[in-house]
């Protein structure tokens, strides 16, 4: 187990080196540059020290390579210094965004706060509604509960999260003015009162990644559960006088919750890249908009390094998967 | 239902062997969904092909006059325009009708091309051995992107190259339905592989090879219309999804140009006015959730119907 663990760690970083580099070029290859941002009223002179001093005036291998050392070696270092107090990063040059010149990975930093808030409780909301739907729907397999949880479902999962976010703010904070539609990322929690004012406009953003989340993990539950009530040792739990919710909440749905935990892991990375147009609607400050904002600024420091952020979500996500299923699934050996 | 009920008769009984696409039909018909969506998409397919000619109505036209166009923005629904007009004074109806021509298109096309992308590389994974690691690593790799973020760098960077070889909306066009098809082959490529592996053991494949019919010919007539059952599925599924992921990115700002009709950009354009009419973005939405929910619905059908062993007899 461990040296498969080891192993797919080993193999994640030539993946994560290729896509670094397929991102880096793809982005590189942008019209935008930092000196569209530069006044003309700046002499050549000074034009061309400020292009030096931000590493555009390198050819594109030494660029990429520059930028993977600020990403591995001294944003990491800057990270620990910043914990511990350390001065490990010196005074190396960091990864600076053109639209700001403040260090790319300052603006990340305050906005994943914001992004996880709301991604997390949505992601958390969706498991506790989707897992006992799941459970009842399989248990109670044709009934109405069930005919009714898979219509909801397929409509929770073929609506796509910008028209629910619309259509939320358009019902409950336009007609009957329940909820903000627009999230206040400066509000500070203080006391119950900045609580409360939190709470309420954290409803609409979170019920929509909830939806959309519970619709897809109630079916994966489902017929998770299905698969195991018809199995041998349920039969055999049931024949030896166990009453029927420990029957069906310890042995069935313990071993139906491998395929979902998997099933968990594997959904993160699409969370923070649906988040993008969540955060959209509801003008979340977030990393999402942070990504969206970049893009049409053409700030490519920040865009290379957020979609590279993305990108090692999603192969550590991955990892996470193939090794929870390893653990949690004791008949699945890895040699 | 007794039309299915008489059809059964007629294969037991009558000497014609039945055919098994009769049967596929015969299942998908039994499932209700499916048949819902196929009446509703198809509505809307007509409609949007058929609309233009019956409602003739410009969806571009602005009145050329400033005072009349003033006169003419932002009205309520009306006989005249049954959906009101936008901010620019042009009838919601025929912009309705083009925006789901294009939306449609796209989804279609954009579905194509990752058919076309994801069965090539699914088949060669799967019938040539030494091309089955590196093709995986590809898909593997593939898999491993960022889609959503790519997608909005890659129509950052060649939106303005594109319009300018091939004008704004073609442009736009090609580079959307491209973007999308690079990016949603790898669970086909992966199905059809899987697939392949276990069909090229088979005796009739082994047969077919053992008369000495070459490897392309035994591709096309002998595993291709073996897995075209996955593929269909497939196809269903990525239709869907590459009609939410254009107007996600419509809906960003980062899909077609502004006066570019598409359900996502009038969703887009409707947020701003949403407060003072709703319907401005009720319709779109409404339109890309029902189009996206029948398509899953014949999916969920054509799954049920291809595999035979969900067949209830």
């Amino acid at each position: 187990m461990l040296t498969y663990a080891l192993r797919r760690l080993l193999l994640a970083i030539p993946t994560l080196l290729l896509i670094s580099l397929i991102i880096f070029l793809m982005v590189d290859m942008a019209p935008g540059s930092p000196m569209s941002e530069i006044p003309r009223s700046i002499p050549p002179e000074a034009r061309q020290r400020m292009i030096e001093a931000l590493g555009a005036d390198q050819p594109v291998f030494m660029r990429y390579l520059l930028w993977l050392r600020q990403f591995f070696l001294i944003e990491p270092a800057y990270l620990i210094d910043g914990w511990f107090g350390t001065s490990l990063g010196g005074d190396a040059q960091r990864i600076l965004s053109w639209q700001s010149r403040a260090p790319v990975f300052d603006v990340i930093g305050q906005r994943l706060g914001q992004t996880m808030t709301v991604i997390g409780a949505g992601y958390v909301i969706a498991v506790l509604i989707a897992v006992p739907i799941g459970v009842y729907s399989a248990y109670r397999q044709y009934s109405w509960f069930d005919q009714i949880g898979t219509f909801v479902s397929m409509v929770g999962y073929s609506v796509p999260t910008f028209f629910t976010g619309v259509l939320l703010i358009v019902v409950f904070s336009v007609e009957l003015g329940w909820f903000p539609s627009v999230y206040d990322t400066t509000l500070r929690v203080t006391d119950w009162d900045s609580f409360l004012r939190q709470v309420r406009q954290m409803v609409l953003p979170v019920t929509v990644l909830a939806l959309f989340n519970a619709a897809e993990i109630s079916r994966y539950t489902r017929s998770a559960m299905l698969e195991n009530l018809g199995q041998d040792y349920v039969r055999t739990a049931r024949a030896k006088g166990l009453l029927e919710p420990r029957v069906v909440l310890k042995h069935a749905l313990r071993n139906s919750l491998i395929p979902v935990v998997t099933v968990l892991a594997l959904g993160m990375p699409s969370i923070f890249g649906g988040s993008i147009i969540v955060e959209q609607v509801f003008k979340i400050n977030g990393i999402g908009a942070a990504l969206i904002g970049a893009i049409i600024a053409s700030d490519l420091p920040m865009v290379q390094t957020l979609t590279f952020i993305f990108a090692v979500l999603i192969v550590f996500f991955n990892l996470v998967a193939d090794i929870l299923y390893g653990m949690l699934d004791p008949r699945i050996r890895y040699e | 239902m007794s039309e299915s009920g008489s059809e059964t008769g007629h294969g037991l009984f009558s000497d014609r062997p039945r055919s098994p696409w009769a049967d596929v039909l015969r299942q998908f018909r039994s499932h209700g969904g499916a048949v819902a969506g196929v009446a509703i998409l198809g509505l809307l397919v007509l409609a949007v092909l058929a609309g233009p000619f019956l409602w003739r109505l410009d969806p571009a036209f602005i009145e050329p006059k400033a005072t009349d166009m003033f006169k003419m923005r932002n009205l309520a629904p009306s006989l005249a325009h049954p959906l009101g007009t936008d901010q620019l004074g042009r009838d919601q109806l025929a912009r309705m009708l083009a925006g789901g021509r294009v939306s449609l298109a796209v989804g279609f096309v954009a579905m194509l091309i990752s058919l076309v992308i994801g069965t090539t590389v699914g088949v060669l994974a799967g019938y040539v051995r030494w091309l089955d690691g590196p093709l995986m690593r590809l898909t593997d790799l593939f898999l491993a992107l960022p889609l959503l973020p790519l997608l909005l760098v890659m129509v950052m960077l060649f939106r303005d190259a594109l319009s300018g070889v091939l004008g704004p909306e073609a442009g736009a066009f090609l580079l959307i339905v491209g973007a999308i098809g690079l990016t949603s082959w790898m669970q086909a490529a992966r199905i059809v592989r899987g697939d392949v592996l276990a069909l090229k053991e088979r005796e009739f494949v082994l047969a077919a090879r053992s008369i000495g019919t070459p490897p392309h010919r035994i591709v096309l007539h002998h595993i291709l219309p073996n897995v075209i059952s996955p593929i269909m599925v497939a196809a269903t599924l990525g239709f869907a999804s590459a009609i939410i992921t254009e107007s996600a990115l419509s809906f960003l700002g980062l899909g077609f140009p502004p006066d570019f009709p598409t359900w996502g950009r009038l969703l887009f354009e409707g947020v701003e006015y949403m407060q003072a009419d709703p319907n401005r973005v009720l319709f779109p939405g409404v339109a890309i959730s029902l189009t996206v929910l029948s398509i899953n619905y014949i999916g969920d059908g054509l799954r049920d119907a291809l595999d035979p062993r969900l067949r209830r007899r």
